[in-house]
């Protein structure tokens, strides 16, 4: 890390000097891009599909075809955005890594208990993510990524942001790491992190797991 | 009792552990803090109200002290 790193600043944001630093402005600018540009694709899909059966009703297979990816284009931008965060214990998980140690996957969750308040705590212990409520929304953290929840609870922000070297780390762990830079400065956490996805939490919702979806629904309430 | 502790993978490893007057429990401590900056971690501190703050030197009076290791993105 930088010797000249100025305090309060994330070290790891400040290396990142041809980026744009994330911020309340360029959160909403970029929700709008999402919702355009997600508008945009459901229009491209959609005209020629319609068009093609205006002019030709037998041309009905190749308007689904239309059809069917103005519908999953969308969906899939949703799944990889409910792919980001890899909670504790998921399919993903590292605790479920060949050679994983169940001893530090224990001392690691004991010192992420540490670090959370009481309900966070609880909220690990259902769902293998981390609730932080920081300035821009309320914060879902796993292993691999993490989840913004916005003020008013209707749009989420999906983010990719993992431990530089890690290695031989236990799950709990790495959340513990996302969870420290995280509070230490947060939108240096989120120019470090790289957007996923951004949209109706509706949509996110639907591609979670059940145990995200209960991190996710007390974030929404949190925010609502 | 203030704590040094390194996240690695045993989970973590205390480094150290001083009282606010152990000048040489302290000064342990420094040192074993400044060889892991060294080796490239973050090291965190915990404030009591949940927050926490990049430090490049140890303070005296912390409670807890966060050795990481850097973050990207995914």
């Amino acid at each position: 890390m930088s010797e000249a790193a100025l305090p309060g600043r994330l070290a790891e944001a400040q290396a990142l000097a041809w980026r744009e630093g994330a911020s309340e402005r360029t959160l909403r600018r970029d929700g709008r891009r999402w919702s355009a540009w997600t508008a945009w694709v459901l229009l491209v899909f959609t005209t020629p599909g319609v068009v093609l059966l205006a002019i030709e009703p037998l041309a009905l297979p190749a308007a689904l075809i239309c059809f069917a990816h103005a519908y999953a284009v969308p969906r899939i931008q949703a799944a990889r955005g409910a792919r980001a965060p890899v909670p504790i214990g998921s399919a993903r998980s590292a605790a479920r890594l060949d050679g994983a140690d169940p001893r530090a996957e224990r001392v690691a969750l004991g010192l992420l208990g540490d670090l959370v308040a009481h309900d966070a705590r609880e909220l690990v212990a259902r769902s293998g993510l981390v609730v932080e409520r920081g300035r821009l929304g309320a914060w879902l953290l796993g292993e691999q990524g993490a989840l913004l929840v916005r003020p008013g609870g209707r749009r989420v922000f999906s983010w990719c942001v993992r431990i530089a070297q890690p290695e031989e780390l236990p799950a709990a762990d790495r959340v513990a790491h996302l969870l420290l830079a995280l509070r230490e400065d947060e939108e240096g956490f989120a120019t470090v992190a790289n957007l996923q996805f951004s949209g109706a939490a509706w949509r996110l919702r639907r591609r979670l797991d059940a145990r995200s979806r209960v991190a996710l629904d007390a974030a929404r309430a949190g925010m609502a | 009792m203030a704590r040094l502790v390194r996240l690695d993978r045993t989970g973590h490893t205390t480094l150290a552990e001083w009282a606010s007057g152990d000048g040489a429990g302290h000064e342990a401590a420094v040192a074993a803090f400044r060889a892991e900056l060294e080796n490239g971690m973050v090291a965190s501190l915990t404030r009591p109200d949940g927050t926490a703050e990049v430090v490049r030197e140890l303070p005296r009076e912390a409670e807890l002290v966060v050795l990481r290791r850097p973050i990207a993105g995914g």
